[in-house]
């Protein structure tokens, strides 16, 4: 394989340059000393990352988003996993169907699942609710937990399993035990990956949150339709670097390329 | 699971094992069902009923919403608009992105993982964060990027960045960046490196190779990137909103206005069905055409 060249170079340089340039001054805005817009040149302060303290409104969004990505991911997972073993193992008439189905939350605009709940769940007298929001919010992340599980359940040996029977083990026991195991890398990426999807989705949710059940990125883009101020640079600060952990715990624990790669398929 | 579990009769295990797979996606098929088919055939049949100011939503079989589309010229607008946007989004991310997943391929292991990372990580950032960015980089006439490109003296008078179409273009670009240099990217793990080689050996200089030898075999990866890229752009909905402000509306947050701030469901409701609709017939449309020209690679 050859190597790249000096112009190579440069243009990946500039590239990098530019993907990096709107996060990072969103980060170095949000150590400014100053009352206003700037970056930090007469040092750092930690000023309006306290200032958030004053707003309780961000800091129950906050809650609020944690909680819904959690729960929202947990409860797709407990529809995924089954329906990933079942694409996975068995050949049925129906299967691509079905999985066509349980994909298609990719293919559908956010804004339109976010008017066909906000539909939904008002006439069924839902509107606003917290319930609504993890019912919505099951939805949109479901491709990615049965995904990653799917990924998990099609590399499985199968032979373990014969061996579990052969031994007497049977229905529960042998998901428990045997299967549950050794899908677990893959259902618990899915698990993260979801969350993180669930975690920063507004177009969806900008639709079905009412005041109390605002999420943060609801929260913070309400926030900016009226004004940008270095409040919300720091709440994004926080945001971008809770995502990072996140991000950085997924890479070692199954490698963001194999969590991602699956991600670039969404058009076909 | 239960499939090799089986101890009864030949025949009863055949129905057993018939059935398994539809027991175990019962409960997700039920819940798809229920709560996104249901919806979203609400959400079409609401956008045939009426609305007014003081009536409210009336559940009658009328087409004034989609009368009201097809007639008035600031519907075409909007969606020519969007779609606009949509198709500059896409060419920018394939004419940068397409080349930086080849240098990026080129690289050596550790440089390449790291940059991977670095490129692909802002996929899972929040969107709202990232366009924040943007407009503190663009704001106003003094933001960041005028500036820096004034002082390089590539322009002589500050660029507009925010509030126009200019600024939603790049500011989009950047969000979907990743996704373009993953499909390039899949593509290019597809491809033998000794062919390249085997073209050099025959005398093939490096525009020639890149233009003969790799163009066409990544092609396909930079098309499906574009179907991507092109179908969220054309539905997106923070970047509009915080780039483009109130006047410059595209679908998704006229589907929003009308939606919580004029509350005329209906006509919201048809927005973003004529907005689904052509991204299906879009998307098909072209994976089909794509499929029957590159047919060979993806047998």
């Amino acid at each position: 394989m050859r190597r790249n060249g000096p112009l190579a170079l440069i243009f990946h340089t500039v590239f990098v340059i530019v993907m990096v340039a709107p996060i990072l001054v969103v980060c170095l805005v949000a150590f400014t000393p100053e009352g206003f817009l700037s970056l930090p040149t007469n040092g750092f302060s930690l000023r309006w990352f306290r200032t958030i303290a004053n707003y309780p409104e961000f800091i129950h969004a906050f809650w609020v988003s944690l909680g819904l990505g959690a729960l929202s991911s947990l409860v797709a997972l407990l529809f995924a996993v089954p329906a990933a073993l079942a694409i996975a193992r068995y050949r049925f008439r129906g299967r691509d169907a079905l999985a066509a189905l349980f994909l298609s939350p990719l293919m559908i605009p956010h804004v339109v699942l976010g008017i066909a709940f906000l539909r939904f769940f008002t006439s069924a007298g839902l509107g606003g609710s917290f319930a609504a929001l993890i019912i919505a919010h099951v939805i949109i992340v479901f491709p990615f937990a049965l995904r990653l599980t799917l990924a998990a359940a099609t590399g499985m040996d199968l032979s373990v399993e014969m061996a579990a029977v052969s031994l007497g083990a049977g229905g529960w026991t042998l998901f428990r035990r045997v299967t549950l195991p050794l899908i677990l890398p893959g259902v618990i990426s899915g698990w993260a990956l979801a969350f993180i999807q669930s975690f920063d989705d507004l177009t969806m949710t900008v639709f079905l949150a009412a005041p109390g059940t605002e999420t943060l990125p609801v929260r913070m883009f309400l926030y900016i339709q009226d004004n940008i101020d270095p409040l919300v640079t720091s709440v994004s600060a926080c945001v971008i670097a809770i995502t990072m952990t996140a991000l950085i715990l997924l890479d070692r624990f199954y490698g963001l390329d194999r969590v991602l790669a699956g991600k670039g398929d969404t058009g076909r | 699971m239960s499939a090799v579990a089986d101890t009864a009769p030949p025949g009863a295990a055949d129905a057993r094992i018939a059935r398994a797979p539809w027991v175990l996606s019962a409960p997700a098929l039920m819940l798809f069902v229920g709560v996104l088919l249901i919806p979203l055939a609400m959400t079409v049949m609401l956008s045939f009923h009426d609305w007014g100011q003081y009536k409210g939503i009336e559940p009658v079989f009328i087409l004034k919403n989609w009368h009201e589309i097809a007639t008035d010229p600031y519907y075409a607008e909007m969606f020519w608009r969007t779609f606009r946007i949509a198709i500059l989004t896409t060419l920018l991310t394939a004419l940068l992105g397409a080349p930086e997943a080849y240098i990026l391929n080129r690289m050596s292991g550790r440089w390449k993982s790291f940059f991977l990372l670095v490129i692909l990580g802002p996929l899972l950032i929040s969107v709202v964060a990232r366009t924040l960015g943007w407009a503190l980089l663009f704001g106003g006439n003094n933001g960041l990027v005028n500036k820096l490109l004034m002082s390089a003296g590539l322009i002589r008078a500050p660029i507009p960045f925010m509030f126009t179409e200019t600024g939603m273009v790049i500011a989009l670009a950047h969000v979907m960046m990743p996704f373009m240099v993953l499909s390039v990217w899949a593509a290019l793990q597809r491809l033998d490196p000794q062919i390249e080689n085997a073209a050099m050996s025959l005398g093939a200089g490096p525009i020639t190779t890149i233009r003969r030898i790799i163009m066409p075999q990544i092609m396909p990866g930079v098309l499906s990137g574009a179907i991507i890229v092109f179908s969220l752009s054309a539905s997106a909905f923070a970047t509009p909103a915080i780039i483009g402000g109130r006047r410059l509306k595209v679908a998704a947050t006229l589907a929003y206005d009308e939606f919580l701030n004029t509350l005329n469901w209906p006509l919201g409701a048809a927005v973003a069905t004529l907005l689904l609709v052509a991204l299906v017939l879009i998307v098909v449309g072209s994976n089909a055409l794509i499929e029957r020209r590159y047919a060979e690679v993806f047998r």
